[in-house]
């Protein structure tokens, strides 16, 4: 694979101080962004997917929060090791974000126009008129209809997707190489929803940036994504290119949750359903965190924490045991043990 | 199914519901936000009955009328034949106990306040369920039906897990014997792998319990899942009535079509031509004129803007408010 890496996480660590201990949200996240690809990110809540995107960026409230170790590659430029002033350029320049609620991210009582505006002018240097010129511009980009008199109004005024597809203009602003799209069209209702699905992937094709897509919606991740990182407890459990993964789901967790999901297409008895719930991120098991919901969990899952491990080929990894030739080792010697 | 022979328990006939705005000054028009406007349908008993549509399409709206959170502006709602719409207060209350309603957020709307033994026994004590004596044995049999420990009795709402408050809010809706639950969004805040432990618990007491369901949903996957019959509404109209089969292999409304297509989904097989609407759902203080969608609609004649669509039947089991759905079914 010659593929152009653009953004490289290893071993991504963002952990908490409280009162009740150390949270440790993110606990060893490791995934890989190539140039023009879309990478999604999913997850149930609390599995660490939003403060990894929000460490991407280092908008991580310190205290109480820190990245404690990892890398963030950039370029190959690490952003965990950057200084304020390097980390301002980047922000919106290279890296940019969009969130899942435009209302509570937008200025209320400013036009949408101005606050568009406001952001080009950070980063570019442009007279006011040019970049008031280009705010109208890029919500036309976005299909925002009639946008020289939308840029004038004031985010109330607008519905939700309209809201959203501002978003997506600033986040466009200084065309970054990276979106990291936090949840977006959660909030939206399907229809909406389908909209603004197809303007980013239209928008990806057009300025060929890359995008991360954070989302807990497998059906989303399918309609969009290239390359799929499913978390879980903190942790990047399985790594595949999208077709694959919901061909043949590797990790047990990602076969539960997907066989969790009601078909639209199809009647079905009864839907199956993971027992257990997530384990508590101030106090992890020993082993495999996965391993008290897991229907295929032995000793060696409790005793020792799996890896993320490259399987065939370096597009597929996973980070289960029933994957590695241990596993089959242990099988022999179980079934002497019990025949 | 054969439950439409049976006689219906719960009837809505001719239903509006208006909300008045506030004038902006003295001399601006009264303007009204027609939430529901005229929808008629039946619920029969032992079925699951789902209303869907998208955000301000008054499914919702509709679920308050009935249990009269709001006062309906106009319209009948008839349970098991009585009509509840002229009931006084006490009345109200001895049905209110045959309907029960379980909302998306159940944090909200559990007292953080009261334990959760307390708040069943409140309930159970409004209705009369059953002298003080006997609850002891029932709270326990409630908590083991929705799946909580007997000692989770003497603990407070924020103690508990969204999936774990779901099931008290189920817990809550099942102690006064209810006949008909309406779920208001029910599962839509939960994660998948818990939303599919309520949705089955849900269905197995449908089944032991023999109660009615009427479903408010967003969710078109777990609406097939869940639904004996659906009902889709757009901006306080009902424009489409069907059998789940019925309405999700043959939709005959151009925005249930568009609805389904625009589900986002894992199955490679089933990638659907999606149909993308231009545009937002109009403001329903001043909805479209004639048919509500044609502002959306890719099929809209001349005849849609002026006239307005009836709800009509296509088959037995099928009823749709469009004036071209059948020509619309055969392409």
């Amino acid at each position: 694979m010659s593929k152009e890496v653009v953004l490289q996480v290893k071993n991504l660590k963002t952990h908490f101080t409280t009162s009740k201990g150390i949270a440790k949200a993110v606990d060893g996240v490791d995934f890989t962004l190539h140039k023009g690809e879309t990478l999604g990110i999913v997850g149930e809540s609390g599995c660490g997917k939003s403060i990894t995107s929000l460490s991407l960026l280092r908008l991580i409230p310190s205290p109480p929060g820190k990245i404690v170790a990892g890398e963030i590659l950039l370029n190959n430029k690490d952003i965990v090791k950057m200084k304020e002033e390097e980390l301002r350029k980047v922000r919106g320049n290279q890296l940019s974000m969009i969130f899942q609620e435009p209302m509570t991210s937008l200025n209320p009582i400013i036009p949408v126009g101005e606050q568009i505006a406001e952001t080009i002018r950070l980063h570019q240097r442009l007279p006011r008129k040019k970049a008031w010129q280009k705010a109208v511009d890029l919500l036309e980009l976005v299909g925002l209809p009639s946008p020289e008199k939308r840029a004038k109004q004031e985010p109330f005024q607008l519905s939700g997707g309209m809201r959203q597809r501002v978003m997506i203009a600033m986040a466009l602003a200084c065309t970054p190489e990276v979106l990291i799209a936090d949840e977006p069209t959660t909030a939206l209702d399907v229809t909406i929803q389908a909209q603004i699905l197809e303007l980013m992937k239209d928008l990806q094709r057009q300025i060929g940036m890359s995008i991360i897509f954070i989302t807990h919606d497998l059906g989303v991740v399918a309609e969009v994504c290239d390359q799929v990182a499913v978390m879980y407890a903190g942790q990047v459990v399985e790594h595949r290119n999208a077709k694959d993964l919901f061909k043949t789901p590797l990790h047990p967790y990602t076969q539960g949750l997907l066989r969790s999901l009601p078909n639209i297409y199809e009647n079905q008895q009864e839907l199956q359903t993971i027992e257990g719930s997530v384990p508590s991120p101030y106090d992890y098991p020993v082993g495999c965190r996965f391993a008290d919901r897991c229907p295929h969990a032995r000793e060696i899952c409790r005793a020792e924490a799996p890896d993320l491990l490259e399987m065939n080929n370096a597009e597929t990894k996973v980070r289960c045991f029933m994957h590695t030739e241990k596993w089959e080792a242990i099988e022999e010697k179980e079934e002497l043990v019990c025949p | 199914m054969s439950v439409t022979k049976k006689a219906p328990i719960l009837q809505v006939d001719h239903l509006k519901q208006y909300f008045p705005l506030k004038k902006e000054s003295l001399f601006s028009p009264k303007q009204t936000v027609k939430a529901v406007d005229d929808i008629s349908f039946n619920l029969y008993p032992g079925e699951t009955l789902s209303i869907v549509g998208e955000s301000g399409c008054g499914k919702s709206t509709t679920g308050r009328s009935i249990l009269r959170l709001d006062e309906p502006t106009e319209g009948e709602i008839l349970f098991n034949g009585t009509s509840m719409t002229s009931l006084r207060k006490k009345e109200l209350r001895n049905i209110r106990g045959d309907i029960q309603v379980i909302f998306q957020d159940p944090y909200a709307s559990l007292n953080p306040r009261q334990t959760i033994r307390k708040m069943l026994q409140e309930a159970m004590t409004i209705q009369k369920v059953m002298p003080k004596e006997q609850m002891e044995g029932r709270l326990l049999e409630l908590m083991s039906l929705v799946g909580l420990r007997p000692e989770y009795l003497e603990r407070y709402p924020h103690e508990f897990s969204g999936g774990q408050r779901q099931r008290i809010g189920i817990a809550r809706a099942l102690c006064v014997n209810p006949k008909v639950i309406i779920c208001d969004e029910a599962v839509s805040a939960l994660d998948v792998s818990i939303q599919a432990q309520i949705i089955n618990l849900l269905k197995s007491m449908q089944r032991d319990l023999d109660l009615t369901f009427l479903f408010i949903s967003h969710d078109l996957s777990v609406v097939r899942h869940i639904s004996d019959r659906v009902i889709v509404m757009y901006l306080g109209k009902i424009v489409e009535i069907a059998d789940k089969d019925s309405l999700f292999d043959s939709p005959s409304h151009p925005y249930t079509k568009a609805l389904l297509s625009a589900i986002p989904s894992i199955d490679e097989n089933h990638k659907r031509n999606r149909i993308i609407l231009k545009g937002d759902v109009p403001s329903p203080i001043n909805p479209p004129t004639g048919c509500r969608f044609h502002t959306r609609c890719p099929f809209a004649t001349d005849l849609c803007k002026t006239d307005e669509p009836l709800l009509r039947p296509l088959t037995e089991t099928h009823q749709v408010a469009c004036h071209f759905a059948e020509n619309l079914l055969s392409s």
